[in-house]
């Protein structure tokens, strides 16, 4: 029967054709194909890898985030109560100084004033001195203007000095 | 002429509708034709249906072997077809020429000719004058073998066009035709060649069956559409198939281990008295080789020419219907029609299905051929 009567050229060509796809698929066309495949199924399985390696990362990471947060935290408390105490012990060395020189000042101020004060003092005992000597040259002026009253004065002087 | 254009649609309705409710009474429709044309009855015309209709398997036929001619249609009494080179080798002579030197079969060419029948029937044979026939090396490029170029042709094209995407697009989602093929070209890797191979040997074997798979499946849905240069029969052909099952064999033999030898000439676990003195088990295990290839070929070539069969069996009933009466031929067009359709998404089925199940069953082979001992 012609249905089961295969032809011998048919086998032929069909060997050939066959063979020469097989050979071109073999040799250009699967190789790449196969290598991409197996390529980008192992890119995306490392890609899953990754992803899970960077989920379990980013989770330490986020418990070492929060212990730094944590540690700031202390740290900040720490510098801030450092700070205050800074602060406090500035103000008080501050207040201190303040004080001492303000002592120094009113000291310095009182001296001061008590050296005016005694320059005053003298001055107007200058003064008072200079007054009372011309006061009293006045007076002897006055009465020592008549002769008579020198004389008796001289005699008094010289009654006292028992030189008679 | 010119108001039946007018005509044409409506009644080719009425014929149809007419047709189908008729369906049932064909032989009334049938007389009734007949009765028109009375003095035209005669034992020739009888005899010519009679011939037609018995004609139709051999039409069947006649689309489903190979041949020297790419028939294309008939047009009155014109062929229009293709020639293709016959190249003969005869008596240390080659012989180059064209198939229509033959012209469709009816005239013989530097002595040789298409045998009408017997059991060269459709082959080149040179008749000898007592009237016997002699049969030339004949390496025709025969409708099938032309066929076979051009869907050779497409399978590499398509091939190295996906091949060259993958090497650009390392890294990348698949795209146009490498998405459509990818799928397929895993599920080979994966279903087939890793499950029934084996992981350490699979990757050697991977070439050959996607090719094998890709060229049965292409072939097969080349094979289903009925427009030149396409549509050739060609894994409904014993000699494709036969090839094919050949491959399978020379690699299954050649990647044969120790083992898958023993296993044949020396069958483990069978009592001893099977293999000496008769070497019973060896002879069953030696036929299971060979069987094995011949089982891939017949079972690829009879599923798809047994579509091809039933989708041109439909057809035909509508020739054979219309020769009885033209109403019941376009009354079975309908049915014939749907359930050529049918048939042929069938087909775009076995179509998958034969290359899977050709590609499975090399893998199976190869499988036994390169298992370890255990």
């Amino acid at each position: 029967m012609e249905l089961v009567n295969p032809g011998l050229g048919l086998i032929f060509w069909m060997t050939l054709a066959f063979g020469i796809v097989f050979f071109i698929l073999k040799k250009f066309a699967w190789p790449p194909i196969i290598q991409a495949l197996k390529d980008r199924e192992k890119h995306i399985e490392e890609a899953l890898h990754a992803a899970d390696r960077a989920h379990e990362e980013m989770k330490k990471l986020k418990l070492d985030n929060e212990q730094l947060l944590k540690e700031a935290k202390e740290e900040r408390d720490l510098i801030m109560s450092d700070a205050r105490k800074m602060r406090d012990k500035m103000l008080e060395e501050a207040r201190l100084k303040a004080s001492d020189e303000a002592d120094r000042i009113v000291e310095n101020a009182k001296e001061r004033i008590q050296n005016e004060r005694m320059a005053a003092m003298v001055d107007i005992k200058n003064e008072i001195g200079t007054i009372a000597l011309e006061v009293a040259e006045k007076i002897l002026r006055e009465k020592m203007k008549s002769t008579e009253a020198q004389k008796t004065y001289i005699d008094k002087l010289l009654d006292e000095a028992n030189i008679k | 002429m010119a108001n039946r254009t007018g005509f044409q649609i409506p009644r080719f309705f009425r014929y149809l509708i007419f047709a189908l409710l008729a369906f049932g009474f064909t032989e009334v429709i049938a007389n009734e034709q007949h009765d028109h044309e009375p003095t035209m009855i005669d034992s020739e015309t009888q005899h010519e249906l009679e011939k037609a209709e018995m004609n139709a398997g051999e039409i069947i036929i006649g689309h489903i072997v190979d041949a020297y001619e790419w028939h294309i249609a008939d047009y009155g009494h014109t062929h229009i077809s293709v020639p293709l080179p016959v190249i003969l080798y005869d008596e240390g002579k080659w012989h180059f020429f064209m198939s229509s030197k033959f012209h469709h079969g009816k005239e013989a060419y530097e002595g040789f000719q298409i045998a009408a029948k017997g059991a060269n029937k459709g082959k080149i044979v040179r008749v000898l004058d007592d009237g016997s026939e002699i049969k030339p090396i004949d390496l025709s490029i025969t409708k099938n073998a032309f066929a076979l170029f051009i869907s050779s042709t497409i399978v590499v094209l398509i091939f190295m066009s996906v091949a060259k995407s993958y090497r650009k697009r390392t890294r990348h989602a698949p795209k146009g035709l490498q998405s459509i093929l990818e799928p397929i070209i895993v599920f080979i890797r994966d279903e087939v060649a890793r499950t029934s191979i084996g992981e350490k040997h699979y990757e050697k074997f991977l070439p050959y069956l996607l090719t094998v798979f890709f060229f049965i499946f292409i072939n097969n849905l080349l094979g289903l559409i009925p427009i030149f240069p396409l549509g050739a029969n060609i894994t409904g052909n014993l000699a494709v198939t036969g090839v094919l099952a050949m491959f399978t064999f020379v690699i299954t033999t050649i990647s044969g281990n120790k083992n898958y030898y023993a296993h044949i000439f020396n069958t483990p676990g069978v009592p001893w008295w099977l293999k000496i003195p008769v070497p019973l088990m060896p002879i069953i295990e030696l036929v299971g080789v060979f069987t094995k290839p011949f089982v891939l070929m017949v079972r690829l070539f009879a599923n798809i020419t047994a579509g091809h069969i039933i989708i041109l069996g439909f057809i035909s009933l509508i020739f054979v219907f219309g020769q009885a009466s033209l109403y019941a031929g376009y009354g079975m067009s309908i049915i014939s029609i749907s359930l050529s359709i049918f048939i042929n998404f069938l087909e775009l089925l076995v179509a998958f299905i034969q290359a899977y199940v050709f590609t499975l069953l090399s893998a199976i082979y190869f499988g036994m051929a390169v298992e370890e001992h255990h």
